[in-house]
């Protein structure tokens, strides 16, 4: 028997259940139901996705997964620089300190800042005890994106440090001899090196901050909509499933469309990457 | 000095932010009465009505048995798709790895989405079963891209000495290539493991009345602050701490005899790496 034979019985379960999922998406996206019963070819769907009502909804999303992100970047580089240009023995333990709440179930982390939020939770206590006025915390858009950068913050530092321990450090001597100070060094050497890792990070947070729905439904409440949420209610309250698998598809495109770009920029390093 | 001082503040600083909501869960877990900002002495009984909690206990039970099983499958399916990849040519492998790649490139909405959407239309019905299936899925391109770079690695001349001093095809395999290939299949096997303890997303999607740990920790969050959930966040978290320690006990040992072969990754930081591009 010839060895490539190993990979038949996946290869029936990639096309049943990896391969066929997908198109049947697209065949929701692109069907509906006739007033007969049957199903007909349709881009009401597609259109219906881009109504200002909804695009509203993605809008918010991406804005704030932007913004998320971008405080896990400006949060999560110092952390990676100083880890992987620390000399202390005790540097292996630091970064699994960092990792370790990565291991623990994000719902459980997004219930934390529950309790801290909460109107008689520790922070208003807090306040309290400082005389200040209660303040509501919890279900706006700052809680969600705080909820976000707790549970995606070691996903930007990881990356962005397993590509900085990397750096050949007699280039960094070499710009250092060649008379650049500190921050030029930063600036001309190490900073380039590292965009590999860089944009990973960026991916790695900025798409499950897209597609959320548990964490802005725990601290954004049910008035705070994210497009995660608009796919999730459309396919579990509402049912209108052709309705929700245009939604996914345009979350899918969106998503994809970055992970090209993403692949164009670190085409020749092969650090920042995940295989 | 004042650079040393500001950067270990700074490293302290955002350790505190990771660490602080934990802890604070920790504390509360132990508290008597229900508040989560007034200590009012310690008590055990939110792990005793934890324990007591049929909802949480048969979670627990589902989250495990998933874990389990959808692991051992997709160690065994992905173990041989590898071994099959491996050997085959370059345009079918390269067909098959891509769209393996689609599971961890998709967000797990969209993955728990079409898993529904399929097992809907084919009039299934979704519990227990669909949970796993779903689970195995999208465990099956983990595993495969833990056991083939150590396929890679591996030498083929010692599977045909093997095969010319007499030794059948299946014993060559038994004997040769998977104690060779057999790190991989254990780090496949571990991380399919957490993945599947961890998800929720996909689970989500993929049953109607069989809640996972996952699931049963959404449904109490929503309905606002519990004190068992904080008393299972504890569980949780030290269960968490000690297979962390084990997984690197194994991965540094493993290291000091691997040491000078090319191509070897630190264990946990591979292993992190590859979790998060599950996670969200």
């Amino acid at each position: 028997m010839k060895r490539s034979y190993f990979a038949l019985p996946y290869t029936v379960w990639m096309a049943i259940l990896i391969f066929a999922p997908m198109l049947l998406i697209l065949f929701y996206a692109f069907t509906d139901e006739s007033a007969a019963g049957g199903v007909v070819f349709t881009l009401t769907n597609i259109i219906e996705a881009f109504d200002p009502l909804f695009t509203g909804v993605l809008l918010r999303s991406v804005w704030l997964a932007f913004v998320a992100t971008a405080i896990c970047l400006l949060l999560g580089y110092p952390v990676a620089y100083m880890l992987a240009r620390s000399k202390s023995k005790n540097v292996t333990s630091l970064l699994v300190l960092f990792i370790l709440p990565m291991w623990m179930n994000f719902l459980l982390r997004t219930y934390a800042w529950l309790v801290l939020l909460d109107n008689n939770g520790l922070l208003n206590s807090l306040f309290a005890l400082l005389g200040l006025d209660k303040v509501q915390l919890l279900y706006n858009q700052n809680a969600v994106v705080l909820g976000m950068v707790y549970n995606f913050l070691p996903f930007m530092v990881l990356p962005i440090h397993s590509v900085l321990v990397k750096i050949d450090k007699y280039q960094i001597e070499a710009a250092e001899d060649l008379g650049a100070d500190s921050l030029t060094v930063f600036r001309k050497v190490i900073f380039p090196l590292s965009v590999p890792g860089v944009i990973t990070g960026i991916m790695m947070v900025f798409v499950p901050a897209i597609t959320t729905f548990a964490i802005s439904r725990l601290l954004g409440g049910s008035q705070f909509m994210l497009f995660g949420d608009l796919i999730e209610n459309q396919f579990i309250f509402v049912q209108n499933w052709h309705f929700g698998s245009a939604l996914s598809l345009i979350m899918l495109v969106l998503v994809l469309v970055s992970l090209a770009l993403t692949n164009k920029f670190d085409k020749a390093e092969d650090g920042g990457r995940l295989w | 000095m004042v650079k040393r001082v500001l950067k270990g503040s700074y490293l302290a600083l955002i350790l505190l932010f990771m660490y602080l909501p934990i802890l604070i869960l920790v504390v509360f877990s132990f508290n008597d009465g229900k508040s989560m900002a007034n200590w009012s002495g310690f008590t055990l009984h939110w792990y005793a009505d934890l324990f007591s909690d049929r909802m949480i206990l048969n979670s627990l039970w589902v989250t495990l048995s998933v874990a389990v099983i959808s692991a051992l499958a997709a160690t065994v399916i992905g173990t041989f798709a590898a071994i099959g990849l491996h050997s085959m040519r370059k345009t079918p492998k390269a067909i098959i790895t891509n769209i393996s790649y689609l599971p961890v490139a998709n967000p797990d909405l969209v993955t728990g989405i079409s898993l529904m959407l399929l097992f809907v239309f084919f009039g299934i019905s979704r519990g227990y079963v669909t949970l796993v299936l779903a689970h195995i899925t999208f465990n099956l391109p983990y595993v495969i891209f833990s056991v083939l770079p150590k396929l890679k690695q591996t030498n083929n001349q010692t599977y045909e000495a093997a095969l010319d001093l007499g030794a059948t095809p299946g014993e060559a395999l038994r004997k040769v290539v998977i104690p060779e290939i057999m790190p991989g299949i254990i780090s496949g096997f571990i991380l399919a493991f957490t993945l599947s303890l961890d998800d929720f997303v996909v689970s989500f999607f993929t049953q109607q009345n069989v809640q996972n740990l996952s699931i049963t920790i959404y449904s109490l969050a929503r309905k606002g602050i519990n004190p068992k959930i904080n008393a299972l966040s504890t569980l949780m978290f030290v269960t968490v701490l000690l297979l962390l320690i084990i997984v690197n006990r194994r991965a540094s040992k493993e290291e000091a005899r691997m040491k000078g072969r090319n191509g070897r990754r630190n264990g946990v930081r591979a292993f992190s790496g590859e979790k998060a591009a599950q996670k969200g």
